[in-house]
C-alpha cells in the first residue's frame, strides 16, 4: 500500500515536471511551476524559507521521501532500475557500506564551489537541475519531432491544431553534458539502483543526514524477521543489512519495496522508539529460503565475499567515470578551439560581453543564483535563450544568454522571469520589463544597406519598441537608422532583422548589470481628420 | 483531361507565354483575373466616420456587393496585416472587427472556406492573440493558419519584377482561388508608409531579400504577382502617424474613422496616402513603392480619372 502510494505520487509528478518543461504551447498552467520551486536546490538558492523548512520537516518526519517522489532525478533512477529488471528477472541489490568519505567530499566541494562562485558544480550535479538540462536538450527534440507528425497528419487532413517547430541543437556542449549526465546516471542505477543519490548527489547526503534523525522510519519487527534476505536484495539503495537487521537511515529513500516484499509482515514504517541495545535472532538464521533463488548466495562466507565484490565495482565505477569526464571535457575543449577558429572572426560584430536574460540583474546575481537547470531556454516563447559556454566564465558555463540569430526577445514577454525556480531571473511585471536594459545597441554605418546601396531598409527601426533604433532623413528621401541607447532594452530585434550580410550593420553588445531606462512618455495630440484628403 | 492533351496545353501555354512576353497579354489576363461577376461600379469607395464593420458594409454596398467579387464556391483567403504583439488600440495590426465582417460577407456569398494568416514579425503566437483577429476569424469560421515556417511557402516566379523575379509566397495565397488584401494605413521606418501594397510583404517568405535589395523596388515587384486580390481594403479607423510600423505608445496613433476599397492597389494606395498626409505629412515622392507600381503598370496615382466615390456615415 506504502510503495504503491509512493509510485503513483513519483509517476504524477515526473511527468508533470517533463511535461512543463516540453510543454511550449502552454497545455498546462502556468501554476505549475511549483513544482520546480520545491526542489530543494531551487528552494535553498531562492532563499524560499518555507518550502526549505517544508523539505526539512518532510525529511525529519518521514525520511527522504524527497528523493523518492519529489526529485525527477531520483525517479528517472528508479525506471532505469525498473528497466534494467525486465531484462535481468534475476537481478538482485546487495547490501554495500556507505562510502561516506566520498559523499561529504562530494558536498563539501560543492558547497566551497558555490561559496567561491564557481556555481557550475552546484548546476551540474544538483539532480533537478540536471533532469531539467537532460529534458531541455534530449527529450524536446524528441518531443517537438512528435508535434511535427502530428502536425503533417492533421493538416493533411485539413485540422490546423498543430503547428510545425523546427529543431534545432541549441548548445552542443550542454547536450553533451546532458547526455553523460543520462548515461552515467543511467548506468549507475541499471547496476545498483540509486548509487548517484548516495554516493555523489549533494541533496542527497544532505537529506540523509537528516533523514538519520527521521521520526519514521522502516524497521525490523525482530520477533517476525528470519533474515532471509530478500529486503535486502529488493533494496534500491543498498542499504538494509538482513543479517545485522540494521538500516542505514542516510541511505534509505523510503521507497517501501522491503515492506513490499517481505513475506513474513518482519518490516514495518512506523515510529522510532528508543533504541533497545539487544540483538536477538528470534527465528534461526537462514531457515527460509525462497524457491528460485541461487545457493551460493545462501553458502557464501558472509564476512568476505561482499568486500570483493565493492571493490571491484569501485574499480571498473571510478575508471568510469573518469574517462567520461576526460571525454567531456576534451570534446568541450575541442568544441572551443572549433568556434574559435572558424565561425567567429567571419563575423564582423563579435559580441565582446553576453546578454543575461532580463530580470537577472548582473552577471555575478545570475552566477551566483543559476543552476541551469535550463527552464528558461525551454519555455523561452521566442527561443532567443541557449546556454553559454565561456561568456560568463567557468563557473557560468551551461547558464543562459540572450542570443539573436532565430529571434529576437518579446517586449512584453515575461515568461523566463516567471518560470525560473530560483530567482537567477527575477519575475518582473510587463512594465518593469519594458523598462529593463539587457544590452545597448550598436550600429555600424559601413555594413548598412541604407549607406552603401543607398535604397530604402528600416528593418532594424521597425522592429524596434522604444525607437532606441529610429530613422532620421538621409540622402534625398532615404532615411537611415540613428541609435540611442538610454532607451535601449537590448531585445535583439533590430539585429535580428537586419538583412545585411554578411555582416550585420547592427547588433547588441551585453552588460553586466542591468539598467532601468527611462522613456518619455509622449503627450496625446487631438488630432481630427475630417476630411478625405483628396 | 488525358496526359496527351494535358502536355499540349502546357506546351501551348509556355509557348504563349514567351511569344507574348513584351506585350501587355499578361496583365490582361491579370486583370480578367480581378474582375469576376459584374463590373464594379465605382473604382475607389472611401468611407468616413463610421465603425470599421459599418464602413465596410457602406463600402462594399457601394462597389456592388460582396458577389461581385466572391463566387459560389470559392477558395478565399483574407490577408490583414497582423505583424505585431499589439494590442488594436495601438493601430499596428488591421482591426478585428473589419475582419470579422469580411470574413462573415464571404460566406455569405457562398465561399467554400476562408482563411486567414500574415508572416508576424513578432512572434506569431502573440501577435495572432494580441491583435485579436485569431479570435475574431476563427468566431467568424474562418481558418487560422500558420505561416512561421519556411514549409508554409511555395515558390512562385514574378516575371515583370525588375529586382525581384521569384519569391516564396504562402501556399494559403497560392492555393486560394480569391484573396483579398486587408491592410492597416500606418507610418514606416523604412517604406515611409504601409499600405496595401507594403502589407505584400506578410504574404512572403523571405522578407530580408525585400530590405537587401531596394526595398521600394521589391515591393512594387511583388505586386504583380499573376494572382492579384481582388478587392484592397485599407483600415484606416486608427492609422499610426509616427513609430511605425511597430508603434510605441497611444501618441502614435490617431483615430482617423475611414476605409478604403478598390481593385486598383496604386490608387488605394495613392488615396490612403493623401489621407494620411491629413494626420501627418509624408510627401507622395518619399512613398516610392507606390510611383515604381505604377510604372510597372498595377494601377494608376492620378485619383483625378477615376471614378471615386465618396461616402460620410
Amino acid at each position: 500500500m506504502l510503495k504503491k502510494i509512493r509510485v503513483t505520487l513519483s509517476v504524477i509528478i515526473v511527468f508533470l515536471i517533463t511535461f512543463y518543461f516540453l510543454d511550449f504551447r502552454g497545455f498546462l498552467p502556468d501554476s505549475l511551476t511549483f513544482l520546480t520551486e520545491i526542489q530543494f536546490i531551487p528552494a535553498l538558492l531562492s532563499l524560499n524559507v518555507i518550502i526549505l523548512l517544508s523539505l526539512i520537516l518532510l525529511t525529519l518526519l518521514f525520511g527522504r521521501a524527497y528523493c523518492s517522489s519529489i526529485c525527477p532525478m531520483g525517479v528517472y533512477q528508479d525506471f532505469t532500475a525498473w528497466l534494467s529488471k525486465k531484462f535481468n528477472k534475476k537481478k538482485r541489490y546487495r547490501f554495500s557500506k556507505a562510502k561516506n568519505i566520498l559523499r561529504w567530499s562530494v558536498l563539501s566541494a560543492t558547497v566551497i564551489a558555490f561559496i567561491v562562485g564557481f556555481n557550475f558544480l552546484v548546476g551540474l550535479l544538483d539532480p533537478y537541475g540536471a533532469y531539467g538540462r537532460m529534458v531541455t536538450h534530449l527529450f524536446r527534440p524528441g518531443y517537438l519531432a512528435g508535434n511535427n507528425l502530428l502536425e503533417t497528419i492533421f493538416t493533411s487532413f485539413g485540422n490546423y491544431s498543430f503547428y510545425k517547430v523546427s529543431i534545432y541543437t541549441l548548445s552542443v556542449s550542454s547536450m553533451i553534458i546532458s547526455l553523460i549526465t543520462l548515461l552515467v546516471i543511467g548506468y549507475m542505477a541499471w547496476r545498483g539502483g540509486r548509487t548517484y543519490c548516495n554516493t555523489i548527489c549533494p541533496v542527497g547526503t544532505t537529506l540523509g543526514f537528516l533523514s538519520k534523525f527521521s521520526l519514521f522510519r522502516v524497521q525490523f519487527v525482530d520477533e517476525k524477521c528470519n533474515m532471509c534476505g530478500l529486503c535486502s536484495m529488493k533494496c534500491k539503495a543498498s542499504c538494509i543489512d538482513s543479517k545485522k537487521k540494521e538500516i542505514d537511515y542516510s541511505r534509505c529513500v523510503t521507497c517501501f519495496n522491503c515492506i513490499e516484499v517481505c513475506n513474513r509482515e518482519a518490516m514495518k514504517y512506523k515510529i522510532v522508539k528508543r533504541k533497545k541495545k539487544t540483538l536477538t535472532d528470534a527465528v534461526p538464521a537462514y531457515t527460509y529460503v525462497k524457491e528460485g533463488l541461487p545457493l551460493e548466495f545462501t553458502n557464501h562466507n558472509k564476512t568476505e565475499l561482499p568486500k570483493i565484490a565493492v571493490k571491484t565495482v569501485n574499480e571498473s565505477k571510478r575508471r568510469f567515470l573518469s574517462a567520461s569526464l576526460v571525454t567531456g571535457l576534451a570534446a568541450g575543449k575541442l568544441l572551443a578551439q572549433q568556434i574559435s577558429g572558424d565561425i567567429l572572426p567571419k563575423r564582423e560584430l563579435k559580441r565582446q560581453t553576453p546578454i543575461a536574460p532580463p530580470g537577472a540583474l548582473s552577471f555575478d546575481h545570475l552566477r551566483e543564483k543559476c543552476i541551469s537547470c535550463h527552464l528558461c531556454v525551454s519555455k523561452c516563447p521566442s527561443r532567443v535563450i541557449k546556454p553559454a559556454l565561456l561568456e560568463y566564465g567557468l563557473g557560468g558555463i551551461m547558464q543562459p544568454k540572450l542570443y539573436f540569430d532565430r529571434g529576437f526577445c518579446n517586449y512584453d514577454c515575461t515568461i523566463c522571469g516567471d518560470v525560473c525556480p530560483t530567482g537567477a531571473i527575477l519575475p518582473l511585471s510587463v512594465e518593469e520589463k519594458n523598462h529593463t536594459q539587457m544590452g545597448q545597441v550598436q550600429f555600424i554605418l559601413e555594413n548598412c544597406i541604407v549607406y552603401y546601396d543607398e535604397t530604402s531598409c528600416g528593418a532594424c527601426s521597425e522592429h524596434c519598441p522604444t525607437q532606441a533604433v529610429h530613422m532620421v532623413p538621409y540622402k534625398g528621401h532615404l532615411t537611415i537608422p540613428e541609435t540611442d541607447i538610454s532607451i535601449c532594452v537590448g531585445c535583439g530585434g533590430c539585429e535580428y532583422v537586419c538583412p545585411a550580410i554578411p555582416f550585420k550593420a547592427i547588433y547588441v553588445e551585453g552588460i553586466d548589470t542591468q539598467n532601468i531606462i527611462e522613456i518619455e512618455n509622449e503627450e496625446i495630440e487631438e488630432i481630427v481628420i475630417d476630411d478625405f484628403g483628396f | 483531361m488525358d496526359r496527351r492533351k494535358f502536355l499540349r496545353s502546357v506546351a501551348l501555354t509556355g509557348a504563349a507565354i514567351t511569344t507574348m512576353k513584351e506585350a501587355d497579354a499578361m496583365s490582361i489576363l491579370s486583370q480578367s483575373f480581378q474582375t469576376t461577376n459584374a463590373a464594379a461600379k465605382y473604382d475607389l469607395v472611401a468611407v468616413m466616420g463610421g465603425e470599421p464593420e459599418a464602413m465596410f458594409r457602406k463600402a462594399i454596398e457601394e462597389m456592388g456587393g460582396i458577389k461581385n467579387f466572391i463566387s459560389k464556391g470559392d477558395k478565399v483567403c483574407v490577408k490583414p496585416n497582423i505583424g505585431w504583439d499589439q494590442p488594436v488600440e495601438m493601430a499596428a495590426n488591421t482591426n478585428p472587427k473589419l475582419i470579422t465582417e469580411i470574413i462573415k460577407q464571404c460566406f455569405e456569398a457562398g465561399a467554400s472556406e476562408v482563411k486567414v494568416f500574415d508572416h508576424t514579425c513578432d512572434d506569431w503566437r502573440k501577435s495572432y492573440a494580441n491583435s485579436g483577429i485569431e479570435d475574431a476569424a476563427r468566431k467568424a469560421g474562418a481558418e487560422v493558419l500558420p505561416a512561421h515556417q519556411e514549409s508554409y511557402y511555395k515558390t512562385v516566379s514574378i516575371p515583370k519584377g525588375r529586382s525581384l523575379k521569384s519569391a516564396k509566397i504562402h501556399q494559403a495565397i497560392v492555393d486560394s482561388d480569391k484573396w483579398i488584401n486587408v491592410p492597416i494605413l500606418k507610418n514606416h521606418g523604412g517604406a515611409q508608409l504601409t499600405i496595401s501594397m507594403k502589407n505584400y510583404m506578410g504574404i512572403v517568405w523571405d522578407r530580408g531579400f525585400f530590405h537587401a535589395n531596394d526595398l521600394q523596388q521589391c515591393i512594387a515587384d511583388i505586386c504583380t504577382y499573376e494572382k492579384r486580390p481582388v478587392l484592397n481594403i485599407v483600415d484606416a479607423y486608427r492609422l499610426m502617424k509616427t513609430s511605425g510600423p511597430r508603434g510605441r505608445s497611444l501618441s502614435d496613433v490617431v483615430l482617423s474613422k475611414g476605409l478604403f476599397m478598390s481593385q486598383d492597389i496604386v490608387a488605394v494606395d495613392t488615396a490612403a496616402a493623401n489621407f494620411f498626409n491629413q494626420a501627418r505629412e509624408m510627401p507622395l515622392d518619399n512613398v516610392t513603392h507606390i510611383s515604381k507600381a505604377q510604372q510597372l503598370g498595377l494601377g494608376t496615382m492620378d485619383l483625378d480619372k477615376l471614378n471615386i466615390r465618396r461616402v460620410r456615415i
